[in-house]
């Protein structure tokens, strides 16, 4: 299919704030038709998605507490994605930090220090940076193409994850299930509000977020990072490296997924299992996009797609929706955006009369 | 069948799968297009070709209908970055989640379902000579056909106008079009291909290779069939040696245990991916060569203007 576009001369602002609203609403409209071919009610299914997890003060706080990992995971993404850096092994590296994490109340079960909820967060964010590390070292030394690299490195982490739980680390007590045992308390963040899974974790986030928007909106070393990705040889001609940007990019974003992945064992979920990433580092890739790769876009479009992951496991019940269903939104929603992005740079070419074809080769 | 005759068979058998995908993204990348989304068209054809197969009992009508799924799949990938002008790795990435979640709500209903795979070839004499005639002549027809495709696509690639057209597409899309060919029609076409192959891929890895469905079956091969156009340098011949080092890895498990070696289980079934990344590093450290190889205009949008 052809169609006409010709390049604006800047891109639109309007567009750029309407585009993830149109991708949203085509999704929406999409998703109808699937849900209409599968026989399934329109009214259920986005009463489940949209009204229901913002009915109860608990359903809000699984709302929160999907929006942290999310945020955190995207935000750190963004940075590498604006330079051309595509790490796209976000499930690795949290599987790694909360592999590492998980070593302090594995060996130590009966410790109530305070330094251990610390500590945890340390080897955490070290997990994760040294998986990713692993892919910046290949690709500034190697030029090992990081989208691989990272991709291939998520499937060896849920394989070192699994030696765990079914090795050394398995829950004795715990009827031959892949799990460990359930953490003490001293290694778990406090819930914010008492019987809630929502907890303290979510902080790092919300610091890290603002930390970003600082960092990438008004400082240099964002448009460094920014150039490098775009232009490395300009960038190598005004002395900022490439190479530095990969570096950067990837531990960062190693950093986050990390912490996220200890978040997960040390918050919700209490233990080291395998289901530990809930497919966080692929959604957090979606929300980056969806958040136009800027800080504070970013934060809605974590919200969205948190609310959108608990409407899930609702539509689950109320919907007889499988959770499959989460995962198509997810692609159609980038698919669609990815789309509409188009016409922030470009606009429809006028169709030119047969005279004006003319005239037009004529000069 | 001795263990020996068992594992070179079994790598002619799990090579097949590689080989269909990456030939297909091959012809992709030739023309350009970096399509990323290879898993998740795998995951739909597979899922597609499995319910079909299941359904009609026919290996026939499941490979085609898994074939069509993979070039619908591929076509979403073409609409959004030819002629929307997305950017290509996202647009792969989006394509491949999305084929990744289809995958699971196709074939929901059929979990855990097998289905028979059909008998391999016999020739006579020729199947029955000790070593050679079960590895070499006692195969799936797939097998054999996926050989000749390479065969072919080396030839169409190389040889014939039709491959310059599409070579030309991938190292300078505006020249091409200068030669009157149409950029967009030959992407779409190479990008439709490669969603066919994978199409075939998928469908062989659910209904030939292991014949079952679950969710999550393909498990990263579609990926190692991208890195293996990189391993082959964009060469045919190289990465049809490429598939079959990594239909000979993902046999590994199978081999050691025979061998009665305690190794985890886990590391085996990394192995492929360890390996993945070592030969990515080995073949990338060389830059001159693999800019020299690469198609110039690889998974660059082209929208008509002048490169810049």
């Amino acid at each position: 299919m052809q169609l006409q576009f010709e390049r604006r001369d800047t891109p639109s602002k309007p567009l750029i704030f309407a585009t993830p609203f149109i991708a949203i609403a085509i999704t929406i409209l999409l998703s109808s038709i699937m849900l209409i071919i599968q026989g399934k009610s329109l009214q259920t299914t986005f009463f489940a998605f949209f009204i229901e997890p913002f009915e109860s003060t608990y359903a809000l706080s699984e709302v929160l507490l999907k929006f942290g990992p999310l945020l955190f995971i995207a935000q750190a993404l963004a940075i590498g994605f604006r330079a051309k850096v595509w790490n796209i092994g976000g499930e690795g590296q949290m599987i790694m930090g909360a592999i590492l994490a998980s070593s302090i109340p594995v060996y130590f079960t009966d410790s109530e220090s305070v330094f251990l909820l610390p500590a945890m967060i340390l080897l955490g964010a070290f997990g994760g940076m040294f998986w990713a590390g692993i892919a910046a070292f290949l690709k500034t030394r190697y030029n090992a193409n990081e989208i691989l690299v990272t991709l291939m490195l998520s499937s060896i982490a849920l394989q070192i994850l699994y030696f765990f739980l079914l090795g050394p680390w398995k829950d004795p007590m715990g009827f031959n299930f892949p799990q460990t045992v359930m953490f003490q308390d001293a290694a778990l963040f406090p819930p914010i509000i008492f019987g809630f899974r929502l907890n303290y974790s979510l902080i790092i986030p919300i610091f890290f977020t603002i930390f970003v928007w600082i960092y990438m909106e008004k400082r240099f070393g964002g448009f460094q990072l920014t150039v490098g990705g775009l232009a490395p040889r300009a960038a190598t001609y005004a002395g900022y490296s490439a190479n530095g940007a990969v570096w950067k990019s990837l531990l960062i974003a190693g950093m986050a997924a990390g912490i996220a992945g200890m978040s997960e064992v040390a918050g919700p979920i209490g233990q080291l299992q395998r289901s530990v990433t809930s497919g966080y580092g692929y959604s957090a890739i979606i929300v980056a996009y969806l958040g136009a790769l800027h800080p504070l876009g970013i934060v809605f479009a974590a919200l969205f797609l948190s609310v959108i992951h608990i409407g899930g496991d609702y539509a689950l019940v109320t919907a007889d929706l499988p959770i499959s269903s989460v995962h198509i939104f997810q692609g159609l929603l980038l698919v669609t955006y990815l789309s509409s992005y188009t016409f922030v740079n470009y606009r429809f070419k006028p169709r030119k009369t047969r005279v004006e074809e003319i005239e037009s080769r004529l000069i | 069948m001795t263990p020996l005759e068992f594992f070179l068979a079994g790598t002619m058998s799990a090579a097949t799968v590689f080989l269909l995908a990456a030939l297909g993204e091959l012809v992709a990348e030739k023309s350009g297009m970096l399509n990323l989304g290879v898993e998740g068209m795998m995951a739909i054809s597979a899922a597609v070709g499995f319910v079909v197969t299941y359904q009609s009992g026919s290996h026939i009508i499941g490979f085609i209908v898994a074939g069509a799924a993979g070039i619908g799949v591929s076509m979403v990938f073409a609409l959004v970055s030819i002629t929307f002008l997305a950017n290509q790795v996202a647009t792969g990435l989006a394509v491949g989640i999305l084929g990744l979640g289809l995958s699971a709500l196709i074939g929901k209903k059929h979990e855990s379902l097998t289905v028979t795979a059909p008998d391999p070839i016999q020739i006579p004499v020729l199947s029955d000579i000790p070593l050679i005639g079960p590895v070499l002549f006692q195969q799936n027809i797939v097998v054999y056909l996926a050989i000749v495709i390479a065969i072919l696509i080396s030839f169409c690639l190389n040889k014939t106008r039709l491959g310059l057209a599409i070579r030309a597409c991938g190292e300078n899309p505006k020249a091409a079009e200068a030669l009157s060919y149409s950029v967009l029609k030959i992407r779409y076409g190479a990008v439709a291909f490669g969603g066919l192959m994978a199409g075939f891929a998928g469908a062989y890895a659910s209904t030939i290779y292991t014949p079952l469905w679950a969710d999550g079956m393909i498990a990263g091969r579609g990926w190692i069939a991208v890195a293996l156009v990189v391993f082959g340098t964009w060469k045919t011949g190289r990465i049809f040696l490429g598939a079959y080092l990594f239909g000979m890895v993902s046999l590994g498990e199978l081999v050691v245990q025979s061998f009665g070696v305690a190794l985890p289980s886990q590391l085996l079934s990394a192995m492929p991916f360890i390996v993945t990344i070592v030969v990515l590093a080995i073949i990338s450290s060389d830059r001159a060569r693999l800019r020299l190889h690469a198609p110039y205009a690889l998974g660059e949008t082209y929208d008509g203007s002048e490169p810049k």
